[in-house]
């Protein structure tokens, strides 16, 4: 079948109110779970099931110094791996443009949200602070990477303990009960457009011949703290509008799953 | 100096906890999870498919590639960079090498098997767990093949012949160690991998290989459960 068979297809079934799996335009795959502390080895970590796609997280400190123009705050980093086990198209070798862009979203809901407070993660202002990398690994791509590696991602933030530390000696092998500084939660949550239907969680059949995306992040309190829009068609401004109250409610779902513990 | 009881409470000749489960990663052909001990490795088999670019090609036989690799956060230290570095790229070779003997890669010419290892968490033994994993999803992948392979490090922590060093046994401070990962074809008794580092005498080594030979039968064991559980009846149908 080509992409324009395919996308025919999907059309023709959206025009009917129907997916390819039988869900509806706003309805999450099941399961949604997140299981917390998957590899000892990190400080934190988590693994994301939405559907079959499965991505995990997890959490490295090390010491590091504070970067002259904000010499009271430590460092956070979010990287993400389109691992080559994990979809048959992805190949190896340095991150692609995907794997930069969704770590870049991932990125920017935390660091916007100010989810960890920063100036916490600094031990001595301009000498030593705490540098919290996050590294995002998908297992099995099923579609909807962007939810499933923020919310692994978030949920990976909240299991971190800090290592013991003496001056610039971490021991890792010594978790302290102490946690990360986090303040706030940002659940991100992406709509696509296809023709002129709008719908969540998209498959990797539909991620194909979507023509546009936006992700958006939200904080607790309803507001929003980033934003990506995505494909190669452009918006409306009343499709935005419709793309935002749709991904403000499907947050709420979101967020009891990461809140359930 | 003796070495008189393992770091974790284990007889000597006692392997890790282990746990095994194939069919983990539904977008590949075939694929495996192998847990030992704190040790935990995933494996996607995607192929045979076609081989590019096209010189690559072989019209003789199919081309096997391994990539073994450790996930940012799962070293026991600070952050491994990603990609590839020279300790993964000898470790993807000497796992293909082990590989191998197991497949009829003349049925392929002109494709390529792919085999990914990653590891989320790692406490010593990971090139074994890869094997393990590796074969295990050939195997889920419909593969044709003569036999798995099971694989485990064996060695001596100053005084004792040991088996599945973990990794404070790696680094035991108070006398010589040495660490021999191996991999057998557990049919034949066939070794098809062996590497070794530190010091160890030649009576001790054959002892760890004897060992190594009954913990790999052991592994083997764990494996078949494994390929044949996701095949079980679920009990709803005849």
């Amino acid at each position: 079948m080509t992409a324009k068979q395919a996308r025919q297809h999907i059309v023709k079934l959206l025009n009917k109110t129907a997916r390819l799996d039988g869900r509806g335009f706003t309805e999450y795959r099941k399961p949604i779970s997140i299981e917390y502390n998957i590899s000892k080895s990190a400080e934190g970590s988590a693994r994301v099931q939405i559907g079959e796609t499965i991505v995990l997280a997890g959490v490295k400190m090390e010491i590091g110094q504070p970067y002259p123009d904000t010499p009271n705050q430590g460092g956070l980093m979010v990287g993400a791996e389109l691992l080559p086990l994990s979809n048959p198209d992805f190949e190896s070798g340095p991150p692609g443009i995907q794997a930069i862009e969704l770590g870049r979203v991932v990125d920017r809901a935390i660091r916007e949200a100010k989810a960890i407070d920063v100036e916490k993660l600094c031990i001595t202002e301009g000498e030593l602070c705490w540098v919290v990398s996050i590294d995002i690994c998908t297992l099995n791509d099923a579609g909807n990477l962007f939810d499933a590696a923020a919310l692994a991602a978030l949920a990976a933030l909240k299991n971190a303990k800090l290592p013991e530390r003496d001056g610039k000696k971490i021991d890792y092998k010594k978790l302290t009960d102490e946690k990360l500084p986090i303040q706030r939660l940002p659940i991100s949550v992406t709509v696509c457009k296809i023709a002129d239907k709008f719908l969540v969680d998209p498959t990797n059949e539909e991620e194909e011949v979507i023509d546009a995306r936006l992700t958006v992040a939200f904080m607790e309190n309803g507001e929003i703290c980033a934003m990506q829009k995505g494909g190669d068609m452009a918006l409306t401004l009343a499709d935005i509008e419709q793309m935002i109250s749709i991904a403000a409610e499907k947050s709420n779902e979101l967020r009891v799953v990461l809140d359930a513990d | 100096m003796t070495y008189s009881k393992r770091s974790d409470g284990r007889k000597f000749d006692e392997l890790r906890e282990m746990e095994a489960k194939v069919g983990v990663i539904k977008r590949a052909d075939g694929s495996a999870m192998f847990k030992i001990g704190k040790t935990t490795a995933y494996c996607a088999v995607y192929g045979p498919r076609n081989l590019y670019p096209k010189f690559l090609q072989n019209p003789l036989k199919g081309t096997l590639r391994v990539n073994y690799s450790m996930m940012p956060f799962s070293g026991s230290g600070n952050r491994v960079k990603p990609g590839p570095n020279r300790r993964a790229r000898e470790i993807s070779l000497v796992i293909e090498k082990a590989i191998t003997p197991v497949l009829d890669l003349g049925e392929f010419p002109n494709s390529v098997i792919d085999i990914f290892i990653e590891l989320p968490q790692t406490d010593a033994g990971t090139r074994c767990a890869g094997i393990c994993a590796a074969s295990m999803a050939l195997a889920d992948a419909g593969l044709a093949m003569t036999d798995l392979v099971a694989a485990v490090s064996v060695g001596r922590v100053d005084d004792k012949v040991v088996v599945d060093l973990c990794y404070d046994e790696e680094a035991y401070p108070d006398g010589p160690v040495a660490d021999v990962p191996i991999a057998m074809l557990p049919n034949s008794g066939k070794i098809s991998l062996l590497q070794m580092d530190g010091e160890i005498s030649n009576e001790q080594l054959v002892k760890a290989l004897k060992m190594g030979e009954v913990a790999c039968k052991q592994i083997y064991e764990v494996q078949k459960a494994a390929l044949k559980d996701k095949y079980k009846s679920t009990g709803d149908e005849d």
